[in-house]
């Protein structure tokens, strides 16, 4: 174990101290103990910028299950360290913003950590791992951890509903996804990615290519919140606030962008991926901004505003892809996009997390995230209000800000479609330059909505739970953070061009170098006149903005994608209620029905199809004639039982064949059995009768059992299965017994003459030791249903 | 012999099987003892029967009978004796609380459907 493997293991490690720790100092807020660990890795992962920006990867490997080629590997490569920067970074960022957010006295500080740090470990996992099982293994663990963070209050309907939604829709894509990277292995052999990659030619022409993909796709269009499956993100922010700014903004959510990056080597060469990813992209981003607008909930439009911004990065990761494409004249000219992807994927992170969290100290402060009750609040929180202007602005691509440059090159990429000459992509490439403009008017109609109706305009406090104030310092201190960086990236963005964007850039697009220079000023190009028509249509579509609200009316709640989930939902769960119901009815009767068909069908099939029945008549040994009265009586005896009227003469009937099974003992040769029989029957025969004493009597009407044909005819069939069994065991003998060792050893080893006792207390002592204990836990549950009683039981009774 | 037997142990997994289908626990619980009487018997015939002595050194045969089927039935009765019993004293126990022997009666939710 290299201390690689350590550091994406040290979260699940301390989620286990977490609780001990907040059991043990209750005075103490539990974020306490979790900070520093994000802060350790964080300055940990720092440490290998100089080894990625130099082009270099780290494997670490540890066999797990290598007889099915599964190592757990972890590699550290450009794309991998900057996802684990930002899971450590913004983690160290959430988990200070939580000490403040969440109220040490009110919530269940212990569960709300383990969580966290289960998402936290699960999530480098996935990024860091080069085994696809072992990052399907996290990826599938990032969203259990969702699923429980969403959850969290989880005595609100709305947080179940949304909990279970994201858990849906996530484990459906990830189950593709686990179906995508079975169809690899079949295809190359392995579940190394970068062996998968070194094989990406080979594999092109072969026909699970296209389902592979599809697969792998759906798993990162369910997990990115992509357009259709977008529904559960809004949904998930039911979760505490910093769960949001963390796992649905800055990384869960982008975990499906990491597995189309790191998949792009392998399928990027065929146009349907490019056609896919980006298109996917473009729609879910102009989805994500236009329903962004309409939201009243400043966690809606954070949540869609997420939605759009992801398929953004989508969108440039697959026209990222057509450098990869075999027939592309300029490649670089197209690297572009990718270079812009990695870029705003940093740049979202900085600005969404702030944002985030400013809408949280807002909630907080006020008890409302409503922007139709908020406003004017410019003057209570100055510092929320300058985060949060440059936090928008940034999102809404404004100078100087980091969203600006990205926005920038992302027309640029967008641009660039237009000169992509294969796939239909010169005919109808046309749409992406113009979609993503459009998109981009929203985008900037919801920022400014953002932080105008919450700070600006009129205050209203007779709306708001509490006085507004500033926050507390320690709550302001991440959201400063990060709001700084946005700034900073903004005014020097080659900080990170070559240290952090080139290494990962060259993850993404293994074959070519990649030259990463990032420039303010482009001169008068079509990108910044698409910026300066973006911001004047922008504010006059904010200034028009209740003249055309109407337009939302056109999409109906009734055709609504939520809709269609919701009566899915629960019309798999009639559908299931009414099939279950039909076969589990709760009788014993019905279960032992089908156990007994059962054995018939799979043993007469057997016998059959292995052509086992046989009879032989030649090794049997004689029949005398008690013998024949014996068996006569015994199977007279077992008959009669099912036809007997009264419960005594049942009794008395068993009684009879089992005295009769221990003279057949006599006769063939077991006088330990003959003897023991006895006496166990005798036992048997005189517990019964106890019981029938104390069971019901029947009325005569209910003593005439119904004949049923099938039990009838289940019972006919057992019962032939079994003599065919005896039958060809007896004829069919494959080898001889080993009793000859025990006839030869009973003396000498055990120094015992009765055979069939030196088995039982010596040879075999450990079985007669455990039935000796089954007789034991008989006697105690029959001691306990004497004696004991639940005092609940009799309390109900009584009512 | 063995073929004779065959059918008896046949005949009693069919009326244990019968017994066991139906809505009375006292007659369940009657076939589940006809069950184990008929899996003893049928793991004797498995090993031949009467071929030799008494498996008991003092005899002093020149061979004896299997004696591994019948280590085997010892522990068998004894267990089928524990659940039984166990059986027996559940059925009067639930008797007790429900009022009823019957199967289909006992489903304290739905009534007497």
């Amino acid at each position: 174990m290299s201390l690689l493997h350590l550091a994406i293991i040290s979260p699940f490690l301390l989620g286990i101290l977490v609780p001990i720790l907040y059991k043990l100092l209750r005075r103490v807020h539990a974020g306490w103990f979790v900070l520093p660990l994000p802060i350790f890795l964080f300055i940990y992962f720092l440490s290998y910028i100089p080894i990625t920006s130099n082009q270099q990867t780290v494997i670490k490997s540890i066999a797990w299950i290598p007889t099915l080629g599964i190592d757990f590997t972890v590699k550290v490569d450009g794309l991998g360290l900057l996802f684990a920067l930002l899971i450590t970074g913004i983690g160290s960022l959430v988990v200070l913003y939580s000490i403040y957010y969440l109220s040490k006295d009110k919530e269940q500080l212990n569960t709300f950590y383990v969580y966290l740090l289960l998402f936290m470990g699960a999530m480098l996992g996935v990024v860091l791992s080069e085994n696809l099982i072992v990052l399907y293994t996290f990826w599938e663990l990032t969203s259990f951890s969702s699923f429980l963070l969403i959850g969290y209050w989880y005595d609100r309907e709305k947080s179940r509903y949304g909990a279970q939604k994201s858990m849906l829709i996530t484990v459906f894509g990830g189950l593709s996804m686990l179906g995508g990277i079975i169809l690899l292995y079949l295809m190359t052999g392995t579940f190394s990615i970068s062996e998968i990659i070194q094989q990406s030619n080979e594999i092109l022409t072969n026909p699970l290519f296209i389902p592979a993909m599809l697969c792998i796709l759906l798993g990162a269009f369910t997990k990115s919140a992509q357009f259709p499956f977008h529904i559960w993100l809004p949904d998930a922010m039911e979760a505490p606030t910093p769960v949001s700014a963390y796992l649905h903004s800055a990384t869960m959510v982008k975990a499906g962008l990491y597995l189309v990056a790191r998949m792009s080597p392998i399928f990027a060469e065929n146009g349907l991926w490019i056609w896919l990813v980006a298109g996917f992209g473009i729609v879910t981003l102009f989805w994500g901004s236009f329903s962004a607008v309409k939201q009243t909930d400043l966690k809606g439009i954070l949540a869609f505003s997420t939605v759009s911004q992801l398929g953004m990065i989508m969108s440039l990761l697959g026209i990222g892809g057509a450098a990869l494409h075999f027939d592309s004249i300029n490649d670089s000219y197209f690297s572009v996009a990718t270079v812009a992807a990695v870029f705003h994927l940093i740049n979202h992170a900085t600005f969404k997390g702030s944002l985030f969290m400013v809408a949280g100290i807002v909630d907080h402060e006020t008890g409302t995230r409503d922007i139709r009750r908020l406003g004017g609040l410019m003057h209570f929180m100055p510092i929320t209000f300058t985060i949060a202007i440059i936090g928008t602005f940034s999102m809404a691509g404004l100078p100087p800000f980091n969203g600006f440059l990205s926005k920038e090159m992302f027309f640029t990429a967008m641009v660039r479609v237009l000169e992509i000459d294969f796939f239909n992509l010169e005919t109808w490439g046309v749409l992406f330059p113009i979609i993503a403009w459009v998109a981009s008017i929203f985008t900037f109609v919801y920022s400014v909505i953002l932080v105008f109706k919450t700070f600006t305009g009129k205050f209203q406090p007779e709306k708001l739970a509490k006085k507004p104030h500033e926050a507390p310092i320690g709550m302001l201190i991440s959201p400063i953070i990060l709001a700084s960086l946005v700034i900073i990236i903004g005014f020097f963005p080659n900080l990170l061009s070559n240290t952090i964007i080139a290494p990962a850039v060259s993850a993404i697009m293994p074959n070519f170098k990649v030259d990463v220079h990032i420039s303010f000023w482009h001169g008068f190009n079509t990108e910044l006149f698409m910026t300066i028509g973006v911001i004047l249509l922008g504010i006059l579509l904010y200034k028009t903005f209740p003249k055309w609200r109407k337009v939302y009316r056109l999409f109906p709640e009734k055709f609504s994608l939520n809709r269609l989930y919701n009566s899915i939902l629960a019309d798999s769960q009639r559908a299931s209620r009414t099939i279950t119901n039909r076969y589990l009815t709760g009788f014993s009767r019905t279960y032992l029905l089908y156990l007994f068909a059962f054995f018939i069908i799979i043993l007469a099939t057997t016998l059959f199809v292995k052509d086992a029945f046989i009879i032989k008549t030649n090794n049997v040994s004689s029949i005398h004639i008690s013998e024949a009265i014996l068996a006569l009586v015994i199977s007279i005896g077992a008959i009669s039982i099912i036809f007997a009227k009264s419960r005594l003469t049942s009794i008395i009937l068993l009684g009879a064949v089992g005295y009769t099974v221990s003279i057949f003992f006599v006769l063939f040769r077991a006088p330990d059995l003959a003897l023991t029989q006895l006496v166990i029957e005798t036992i048997s025969v005189a517990l019964f009768l106890l019981c029938f004493y104390h069971l019901p009597k029947l009325k005569k009407r209910e003593e005439r059992m119904r004949f049923r044909i099938t039990n009838a005819v289940i019972s006919v069939g057992v019962g032939a299965i079994v003599t065919m069994i005896a039958l060809s065991a007896h004829s069919n003998k494959l080898f001889d017994s080993i009793a000859q060792y025990y006839v030869d050893n009973t003396f000498e080893k055990a120094a015992g003459k009765n055979m069939v006792n030196v088995i039982l207390v010596d040879f075999r002592g450990f079985d007669t030791m455990f039935e000796i204990t089954v007789l034991a836990i008989a006697a105690l549950g029959i001691f306990g249903m004497i004696k004991l009683r639940l005092e609940g039981g009799k309390k109900n009774e009584n009512q | 012999m063995e073929i004779l037997m065959a059918f008896v142990i046949g005949i009693l997994f069919m009326c244990a099987t019968y017994l066991m289908l139906s809505k009375s626990l006292l007659r369940i619980i009657v076939g589940t003892g006809l069950l184990s009487h008929g899996a003893h018997l049928l793991i004797l015939t498995m090993g031949s029967l009467k071929r030799g002595a008494v498996p008991l050194l003092g005899e002093n045969a020149s061979s004896y009978t299997d004696p591994i089927p019948q280590a085997l039935i010892l522990t068998a009765i004894v267990i089928s004796f524990g659940v039984t019993a166990f059986f027996l004293v559940l059925a009067y126990r639930a008797y007790q609380e429900l009022g009823t022997d019957n199967m289909d009666k006992m489903r304290g939710n739905k009534g007497n459907d």
